[in-house]
Order: C-alpha cells, then structure tokens, then sequence
C-alpha cells in the first residue's frame, strides 16, 4: 500500500506547480500580474540602500550619487542576449539626453567592460552587482530589466525584458516625467 | 481560395481526430476488430488534411498573398523564398500548425510501421495520440488560426521576418526540435496503452524504443543547431545562454536521455519498469510543458512568441489535463517497484540507475532554475532571479561525474559483475593513458595558446579521454574477440554500435565545451583600416570596408585577413573573414553577422560592431579552440542513437515471431 502511494509524488509535484501556473495566468488576465510589471511592492517606493563599486573605477558608490533628474536604471549583463539586442535603443536614448544608470548584474567586470568598448556606452556609470544584492533588495526577475525613477528618487515603473521603441511610447512617456 | 481550402482542412481534423480518439478505444471495449482498424485509416486521413493545410499556408506565403494576415505580419515579398516558407514557422500560429503536422506524421508513421505490435495495443497507442492532436487542434482553431483574413484593407506589403530568424540554421532548427518534442508522444502514448493494458514487459519496452531513440536523435539535432545558430548569428561568441526557451528543450532532452537507458533495462532485464514509463511521461509533458512557457508569455525571453494570457490558459488547462491525467493513471496503474534488490550491487542495471539519477537531478536542476523565479512571484515571495552562474556550477560537476561513469558502461554485465584482477590492471592502464593524453593535449594548447597549464582543464580532459579510451578498447576488443574481418564487424549489433559512437559523442562534446570554456580568448578593439591585433599566434588586420547591398537588407562588409605568426618563420595568411552588420530595411533592424573560419581544433571568429568615428570600427575577435567538437559531438550522439534503431530485434520479422496473442496481458 506504501508503495502504491509513493506512486502519488509525481501527480502531487505536478500538481503544486500546476496550481502556481494557474495562480499566475489568472493573474495575467485579470491584469494583475504582468511579467514585464513590477509585483507592486517596490513602486511608489524609494531605490533600496545599496553600497556597491563602480564598474570602472571599483569606487563605492551609493544612493547618494544617483542623479536628481529623472532616469533609468537598466540591469544588463555580457552574458545576456536580449542585453545585447536591447543595447543599441539605449544608445539611442542616452543620445536623446535621457540619463541611464547601469547596473551590471553578476557579471565578470572585464567582460562587462569590454562590452561597452565595443558597443557604446550609455550609462552615466555603472554599479558592479556581482552578487546581486541590490538586484535581490529590488526584485530583478533576470536581465535586461528596466527600472524607471522620477526625479524624486521613487520608482516609477518597472519593465521586464527589452527596452524598445513600443515600451518607451507606451509604457513610459505616459508616466509623464520630465527627461 | 487557397488559404480557405487550408482553413477548411484544418477545421475538418477537428472532429476526425475526435472520432479517432474515441471510436477504436470503444472497439477496444467491444473486441470489435473492425473499430480498431479504423484508427489506422483515419491516421493517414488526418495526416493527408494537415498537410493539405499546411501546403495551403505556405503557398500564401510564397506567393505573398497579404490578404492572410499572418503573411502580412511575418513576411514580405522583398525576401527571398526560402525564408518566405520558412516565414510559415517564424511566428505562433505557423509553428503550431507545423507541431500538429508533425504529431499527425508520427501517427502516420505509427498507424504504417507497426504492423507486429498487437492490435490493441496500436489501436491505444493511436487513440491516445488523436487525443492529443484534439487538443491542438482546439488550440489552434480556437485561438491561433493562422488562415484569418484582412479582405478590406489589404496591404501591399509585409513587415517582413524577424531578421534574426532568416537564417539556415533557422530555417531547419525548428522542425528538428518539434519533430523531437512531438516525437516524445509515441513514447509517451505507449505508456498510456502500457499502463492501461497493464502490460510492462520486455516486448513493450522494444516497441517503444525505436520511436524514443529517432525522437531523442532529433531532439539532439535541433537543440544543437539551435546552439551553433546562436553563436554564429548573435555576434557574441557564445553557443549557450541559459535562456528559458533553451532550458525548456533541454528538460525534455535530459528526460529523453534517461529514458532511452531506461528502456534498454527494461527490454533486456525487465527491471525499472515504473521509472521507465515515468520517463516516458514525463518527457512528452516536459515537452508540452515548454511549448507552455514559451507560448503563454508567462516568462520573458528573446525567443517568446508574441504573448497572450488567453492562450496561455488554454495551454495550461490542456497541460493540465494530459499530464495530470497521465500522471494520475501512473499513480493508480503504475507497477509496483518489488523489494529487495535481483542484481548485485556492480551490475550493469545499477550503473544505468545511477544515469537515471543523475540526469534526474539534471532535470530537476534546470526545472528549478528556470521555474522557481515563477513561483516565488506566484506566491508573493517576492521575485528572485537565476541566471548563468547557478546553471554552470551545478551543470559542471554533474557533467563531469556523469562521463567517468560512463566510462565504465561498456563493460560491467548485466545482473552481476565480478571484478577480476585483470580487469582492475585494464582500467587503471586506460585511466593512465588517459591522463597521459590529456598532459599532452592541454600542455600543447597551453602552448598553443600562450596560457599556463590548467589543471581544471587537464581534469576535464581527462575524464572525456577516459570515457572514450574505455569505449573504444572495449569495441576493439570484441572485435579482435571474433577475429578483425568484416564478418566480426557485422557480428555486432547495431545497437553496440550505437553506444559506442553516441558515448564517444558524449566524450567529444563535454570536452569541447571544457576546453572552449577555459581556453578561448578574445579581444575588443577599435580598429581602422590596415590595423592589426593578435591573439595568442593569430593577426587579424583589418583590410577594406565595402557596402553589399542585397534585396531586402544594406551591409557594411569588412574584410579581415587572418595571418599565423610563428617566431622564425614569415607569417602566413590563413584566411580572409567578412563579418557584416546588416540593416534591414522593412523592420528596420541591425543585424551582425559574424566571420568564422572553422576548422575542428580551433574556430577563428570576427563579429564587427559599431562604427566609433569615421574609418574606424568596433570589432571583436575570438579564437575558440575545439568549439565544433560541441556540436560534433551532438552529431554523433544523435547518429549513435538512430543507428540503435535499426537493429534487427526491432525489425518486424524477428518481432513478428514471437508476437503473444491479441492484447493478453502478461502482468510481471
């Protein structure tokens, strides 16, 4: 009987993350949950405390130094592909004026380095994440990921995935800050 | 017109793979032979209205008909043909009718090959593929109909392919992967019959081999070609990301790996018959299971498809269904593991209990990876990630222990092993020789490559060496056993064969990713015309910029000779590269296309990037030692694999003889 049983695991393992995909689909149509979407815990809020070294200079860097304009603080690794189709708008975008924060996520520093060598480097500078601490504190889902702050320092929007033209008309000149 | 035809054959699989899901499974019921027989007939029906319609969708894409909303969408008349068809399967709708396609080949392939598999054990195997081709065929009726139409306002031209997608490698990776995803259903429709029969025994596990060994084989192919896409399109010199579209194919493959062992032990010993039939679950559901993850849009990557949480519902209420279902008929059917162990401890059934377990912890490795981040959003624990660093720390060592084992495999017997004396002085003499040839092979690419000796590296290749030196004197041996002649050649089975050459592969492989790993070097530079940058013996010079134009892009071509410089001796030009960065005009895209001169010890690679001031370009060299072996070695694992398939105990001849009676059940 025991064993009987024990034949059970695989339908009950199933079964949890079935109810998980379930929780999680409903949630997309209802337009609760959006994977591109920060979970709301974090907008409205403040950037969480970081003390982390600077990409280039290895100096350390913290809340403080983040500018008081409006900007973007994009996560972004040389390991990630979608990193590298999304590099180009950002290019695009720090050429517009519009002021982008790196934050080099679990990457090794010299390939990170050499990526913005070879592709242009947008970012005002970058926080070298190499254990990701602050991108636990902000919940980064995986990279490229994109966090909007105001000019007060609260976070605006999140979006998940690659920066594109569409998200920015979209999703972010509606939000109605000054860039 | 065309495209209604499709539409309309599309429509009227519908209620025939619901007639063929049911009606022969009531024949079952009734022992009405007739009704069975009919779930044949219907097979080559349904395969011939699919590709009806899949005929139809790809002559409205060649000859872009915009009327179709999906060619408008996806295709444009500035390609050229072959990715216009191509185009079918670049986008959601197209490739799920290239997946019901498919699964309806299979069935096809089933209904007409199996003619020594009892009736009612066909009959079952086919109802249940049916079922599954309903609920696709809901789903793509339903939700995706890639026929719909914008009769009023026809555009006059598309928005072209995804540039990224007009490629080769694009072009057959998919059906590769789908005929592997969807081939996963045959194994897994046998063991729904299996358990609805409760028939487990050694004849079932040789019916079901041949489908699992061809499934797996393409899985293979196209999980590699998926790979060596990526390193040469992305620009970026990496063969493999971690992304959750790659791990949802590997979940299966890893699953297909374990099973295809499996089922050896249960034909030839009849032993883990419930693992077995588990893995063939298990790998159709892993397979649906990521058709689900890149379709529903619930998690973000570069390979998604355009999303919709509707579709994604209905996915998962199908997944839910067949697998749920599955798993729950496993549960109450399933047999029952007996107690106490028939085989001594060293026997050739432990040793492919261990490969079960270990690419079991594979599977659960990459499940958790790439599931867990969903979970913890799902029950607001807040969002976690994981990325390439978790994968290749637990992937290496889990690789690594897997090879050394199977350096054993050719030659522990099965049921018991008694380690001679002479054996034990054998194998320490392979492992030395072993250790030898990887000293020799890692101090010359230190060499080679100006590195120091790597010890990691020396490990790695190792282990690969050991693997292969043990696979190759056990095949020797047993050749000189029956005298070196082409009589003894042919006196092996192909299934032997097989073996060798897949776990040869699996040598080759790990020790191409090894070694690429740890030995490739790279450069970022800014270079004008006539510059030069080494690496290692290798000059790359930048020779001309030129513009190409072709029909539906613009280029910036560079030219970039190679040169081999050796102290003493004058330099020699190995080969001129042309990486291009192409604009796509009709999505407006940048592409890189990167230069590669291959060759099996080392790839000489140039991807050419932005340009930084006038005449003077970002570009990016590499040179990877033994990268191909990577995907050399898939070759041969994936060749190894349908060689097994045709060993003459799957024939029909030799099956046939010692066909049981009409569906008894013969309980073990």
């Amino acid at each position: 009987m025991i064993s009987r049983l024990k034949l059970f695991a695989p339908l009950i393992i199933f079964s949890v993350i079935a109810a998980v995909f379930f929780r999680l689909e409903n949630r997309m149509v209802s337009g609760e949950y959006d994977p591109s979407m920060l979970p709301s815990a974090l907008i409205d809020h403040p950037i969480p405390e970081f003390s982390l070294p600077a990409l280039s200079t290895e100096r350390l860097l913290t809340n403080k130094d983040l500018p008081n304009q409006a900007y973007i603080i994009n996560v972004w690794a040389s390991w990630c592909i979608s990193c590298r189709v999304e590099h180009a708008y950002l290019n695009a975008l720090s050429q517009k004026g519009v002021a982008i924060i790196g934050l080099n996520y679990k990457d090794r520093p010299l390939d990170a380095l050499q990526w913005l060598e070879r592709l242009g480097n947008p970012y005002q500078f970058n926080l070298s994440d190499l254990k990701g601490q602050l991108a636990l504190d902000l919940g980064v889902y995986g990279a490229p990921e994109n966090y909007i702050v105001g000019a007060d320092g609260i976070i605006r929007y999140r979006h998940v995935g690659i920066l594109d033209d569409n998200v920015w008309r979209d999703k972010i000149v509606p939000l109605g800050l000054s860039w | 017109m065309i495209p209604e035809i499709g539409h309309f054959s599309l429509l009227l699989c519908l209620p025939l793979a619901l007639v063929m899901a049911v009606v022969p499974l009531i024949g079952v019921a009734a022992k009405n032979i007739v009704w069975m027989r009919f779930a044949s007939t219907l097979a080559i029906m349904q395969w011939v209205l699919l590709f009806l319609s899949f005929l139809a969708l790809s002559y409205s894409f060649f000859i872009d008909d915009f009327t179709v909303k999906l060619v408008t969408l996806h295709s444009n008349t500035a390609l050229p043909w072959y990715f216009k068809l191509s185009a079918v399967w670049g986008n959601h709708e197209g490739s799920l009718l290239l997946w019901v396609f498919i699964l309806a080949s299979w069935t096809l392939a089933v209904g007409l090959a199996s003619s020594s598999i009892p009736l009612v054990m066909k009959t079952r195997v086919l109802s249940v593929l049916a079922m599954i081709s309903v609920g696709f065929l809901a789903f793509i009726i339903f939700t995706s109909n890639p026929f719909d139409r914008s009769l009023i306002m026809t555009p006059s031209e598309g928005n072209d392919l995804n540039p990224l997608l007009q490629d080769i490698g694009l072009i057959i990776h998919p059906p590769m992967l789908y005929i592997g995803y969807v081939g996963f259903s045959v194994a897994f429709a046998f063991a729904i019959a299996a358990l609805l029969e409760g028939r487990f025994d050694a004849e079932w596990a040789r019916w079901t081999r041949p489908w699992t060994n061809i499934a797996w084989a393409f899985l293979t192919v196209g999980i590699a070609l998926g790979s060596w896409w990526a390193y040469y399109e992305l620009g970026w010199g990496g063969w493999w990301f971690w992304d959750p579209v790659e791990n949802a194919s590997l979940m299966p493959w890893l699953a297909g790996a374990a099973l295809v062992h499996s089922l050896s032990a249960t034909e030839k010993r009849g032993v883990f018959k419930s693992w077995t039939i588990l893995l063939a679950l298990l790998a159709f559901s892993l397979s649906l299971l990521g058709t689900f993850l890149v379709r529903s849009g619930i998690l973000v990557s570069v390979h998604a498809f355009a999303s919709d949480p509707e579709r994604g519902l209905f996915i998962l209420a199908f997944l839910f269904i067949v697998v749920g279902g599955s798993l729950l008929l496993y549960a109450l059917k399933a047999p029952i593991m007996k107690g106490g162990a028939v085989f001594a401890l060293i026997s050739r059934e432990n040793l492919l209990l261990i490969n079960n377990v270990l690419f079991a912890i594979a599977l659960t490795v990459v499940l958790l990876g790439t599931l867990f981040p969903l979970v913890s959003t799902a029950l607001d624990l807040g969002s976690y990630s994981v990325g390439a660093p978790y994968f290749n720390a637990m992937f290496a060592p889990l690789g690594l222990l897997t090879v050394f084992i199977m350096g054993f495999a050719p030659f522990i017997a099965w049921n018991r092993f008694t380690l001679l004396k002479q054996q034990s002085r054998q194998w320490i003499l392979h492992l030395l020789l072993a250790i030898f040839l990887a000293m020799l092979l890692v101090s010359g690419l230190s060499h080679q490559y100006v590195a120091d000796f790597n010890f990691l590296a020396f490990f790695i290749a190792s282990l690969c060496l050991w693997l292969a030196v043990n696979t190759l004197s056990h095949f020797f041996f047993r050749i000189k056993h029956g005298g070196l002649s082409f009589h003894s050649l042919s006196q092996l089975s192909l299934s032997y064969y097989g073996m060798v050459i897949a776990h040869i592969g699996m040598a080759v492989m790990i020790l191409g990713i090894g070694i690429t790993s740890i030995y490739e070097s790279q450069k970022d530079v800014r270079m004008a015309i006539s510059d030069n940058v080494s690496i290692n013996s290798y000059r790359y010079q930048l020779s001309e910029i030129s513009s190409v134009t072709a029909s539906n892009y613009d280029a910036t071509r560079a030219s970039v000779n190679v040169y081999h410089d050796s102290a003493g001796e004058p330099s020699r030009l190995i080969t001129t590269l042309y990486p291009e960065k192409r604009f796509y005009r009709a999505s407006r895209n940048m592409m890189t296309e990167a230069g590669i001169d291959a060759s099996l010890s080392r790839d000489l690679y140039v991807s050419l990037g932005e340009q930084l001031e006038p005449g003077v370009w970002a570009v990016r060299v590499h040179v990877k030692p033994l990268v191909r072996c990577i995907w050399l070695g898939a070759i041969l694992i994936s060749l190894g694999a349908i060689l097994a398939t045709f060993d003459k105990r799957y024939k029909r001849s030799s099956a046939a003889r010692s066909e049981p009676g009409l569906g008894s059940p013969s309980n073990h």
